[in-house]
């Protein structure tokens, strides 16, 4: 069997749709089951991208690391680094009210993309690392590297979705929407808020940064460009809005839905056949889209495609 | 079984509660009244540990609560409900009870993903508990509802059902009767009175005098944020000084 063309880029189209899911499910338990404003997504992302890279890279004098070590190792050393981080921003700022977490993180987010920015000892700067190794790469041809790549990513987007689904569905997620309800009325009832807000933001982190190392072994190459708030925190709020906060197979939808929206205006702008004065703009023409697909979900159906559905019991 | 010592707490250079001392006894529904602003609801915050007082102790059951945070106070034996009915709006009336037990094992990632069998087992337990209740309140047609959907009277029972789901000892409820018709504060009373000859203890808020004096006794008044008097029903309706303190002269 030969992959062609279309298959072919199907295929980078279900990898990253993959990797989209991921962060929106971890942004799901985030905002739409515990209410925790995290605008800083892309930062976790980044940081988990980043780790995976030094770990698992050939020794360079560009940058910290050249570990050599496996994919696995490095997709593991993602998700803790990530959620170490989330920690750490958690203690300060998870005892005041929902805003704060937002500035922090947003700020938090845009720290860690200057670090990579400017700290060329540890990244090699706006240059970026380079030569990012795959699982089997080497071994399989190209297409079928990429059919290989897409299984790894459904599965560790399955094991986020049945994660998640799992907890949620038992006391623990209980205790967390009633957080999102009502703070007060939890810690009133005997829940330690803080406490569960924690695990939730570490969680959520943890699988942000996982996303972001399958992210770099999948492209083989990061950049500071790539994590601006634009691609991996805005447009991970717009997938989870359109699909439906508070429900995980809303996530996953929204994902695939808006990744394919903003992927599919690159063929519109090619059947356009616009003067190339408009095409160096095309990039406006994404925004543009996806912001009226926003406003037009947030008016026409604000539950998402797939609302949180409610929770009865036999 | 509950002592207030000399506590204080000021809000930006107003006293809202000044060097109030009082006692609740085990088994009373004790009564709160006082005119609006006398720092009733704020010795309630103060109490369930929502605010730290500046100054003084809270001693419950001979230790001392003051500085706890609130799920501690609640770990204790004490629970309070709030003054506007506080209801988990996108959760069902059934969830809203099944919230209620402490130490659920479920509540822990460990016990989901390693104990999956314990934590259905109480969970049924819980579900079980929780219909039983809802049954007493007559509000078992309404188990699947959001709470966001029912009556301020509905709610008012919700938090009575809350409060029959917990094991706490010591109840505060913060003017449990506002907004409820004659009818179903009559029901609230008899809830309240029936839980009361179970064992629990009440201090409650309210401004309903009728209600007041009905069901509680003692009766304690708060005025400018200091215990003003303390008495039973009867004797405190005769009390000059009760009466200036709500007329403000």
């Amino acid at each position: 069997m030969v992959i062609g063309g279309l298959e072919g880029y199907l295929i980078v189209f279900l990898v990253m749709s993959g990797i989209f899911a991921i962060l929106t499910l971890g942004l799901n338990l985030q905002w739409g089951i515990t209410g925790l404003f995290n605008i800083g997504i892309a930062g976790f992302f980044a940081v988990g991208a980043y780790t995976s890279a030094i770990i698992t890279t050939v020794q360079s004098p560009d940058h910290l690391g050249g570990y050599g070590m496996p994919f696995i190792t490095g997709i593991l050393g993602a998700g803790a680094l990530s959620g170490m981080i989330a920690w750490l921003v958690g203690i300060p700022t998870l005892r005041l009210k929902g805003d704060y977490l937002a500035i922090a993180t947003i700020g938090i987010a845009e720290t860690i993309r200057l670090i990579f920015t400017n700290e060329s000892w540890l990244s090699n700067g706006t240059r970026g690392i380079t030569g990012i190794p795959g699982p089997l790469r080497e071994v399989l041809p190209h297409y079928y590297y990429n059919l290989f790549y897409l299984l790894i990513t459904a599965a560790f987007a399955g094991l986020a979705f049945l994660f998640i689904e799992r907890a949620l569905h038992s006391p623990w997620g209980r205790v967390l929407r009633t957080i999102r309800e009502d703070e007060m009325m939890a810690a009133a009832t005997g829940k330690d808020v803080f406490h569960f807000k924690m695990q939730c933001l570490v969680t959520g982190a943890v699988i942000m940064g996982v996303a972001g190392g399958l992210y770099a072994h999948f492209i083989g190459f990061i950049s500071p460009e790539v994590f601006k708030p634009m691609q991996f925190t805005f447009l991970i709020w717009v997938m989870l809005i359109v699909g439906g906060a508070g429900n995980n197979k809303g996530a996953v939808l929204g994902a695939v839905a808006v990744w394919g929206l903003w992927t599919g205006t690159e063929f519109l702008i090619d059947a356009l056949e616009l003067s190339t004065d408009y095409q160096t703009k095309a990039g406006a023409l994404r925004i543009i889209t996806i912001s009226i697909a926003l406003e037009l979900i947030l008016l026409l159906r604000p539950e998402g495609l797939l609302g949180e559905t409610k929770k009865t019991f036999d | 079984m509950l002592e207030i010592k000399n506590v204080e707490k000021e809000f930006g250079g107003i006293k809202a509660v000044h060097d109030c001392s009082l006692a609740v006894r085990e088994g009373t529904i004790t009564g709160l009244i006082g005119p609006n602003g006398a720092g009733k609801t704020t010795l309630f915050n103060i109490i369930s540990g929502f605010y730290r007082p500046d100054r003084g102790e809270i001693i419950y059951r001979g230790e001392r609560i003051d500085g706890l945070r609130p799920h501690e106070v609640y770990h204790r034996g004490i629970m309070r409900t709030f003054q506007i009915t506080r209801e988990l709006q996108k959760m069902t009336v059934l969830e809203n009870l099944m919230l209620i037990p402490k130490n659920q094992k479920g509540e822990k990632l460990r016990h989901i993903f390693f104990d999956p069998g314990g934590v259905r087992r109480q969970e049924n337990e819980i579900k079980e508990k929780a219909l039983a209740v809802l049954e007493f309140v007559e509000l078992i047609s309404l188990r699947d509802e959001y709470a966001a959907n029912l009556s301020t009277g509905q709610k008012k029972l919700l938090e009575i059902a809350r409060v029959l789901m917990s094991d706490a000892d010591m109840v505060l409820l913060d003017e449990p009767g506002a907004g409820v018709n004659k009818t179903l504060l009559g029901k609230l009373a008899d809830n309240i009175r029936r839980l009361s000859a179970g064992g629990r203890t009440f201090f409650l808020i309210e401004h309903d005098m009728d209600l007041v004096m009905s069901l509680c006794d003692p009766v304690i008044v708060m005025s400018e944020g200091t215990k003003l008097t303390e008495g039973r029903p009867e004797d405190i309706r005769k009390d000059m000084r009760v009466l200036d303190a709500y007329l403000g002269v």
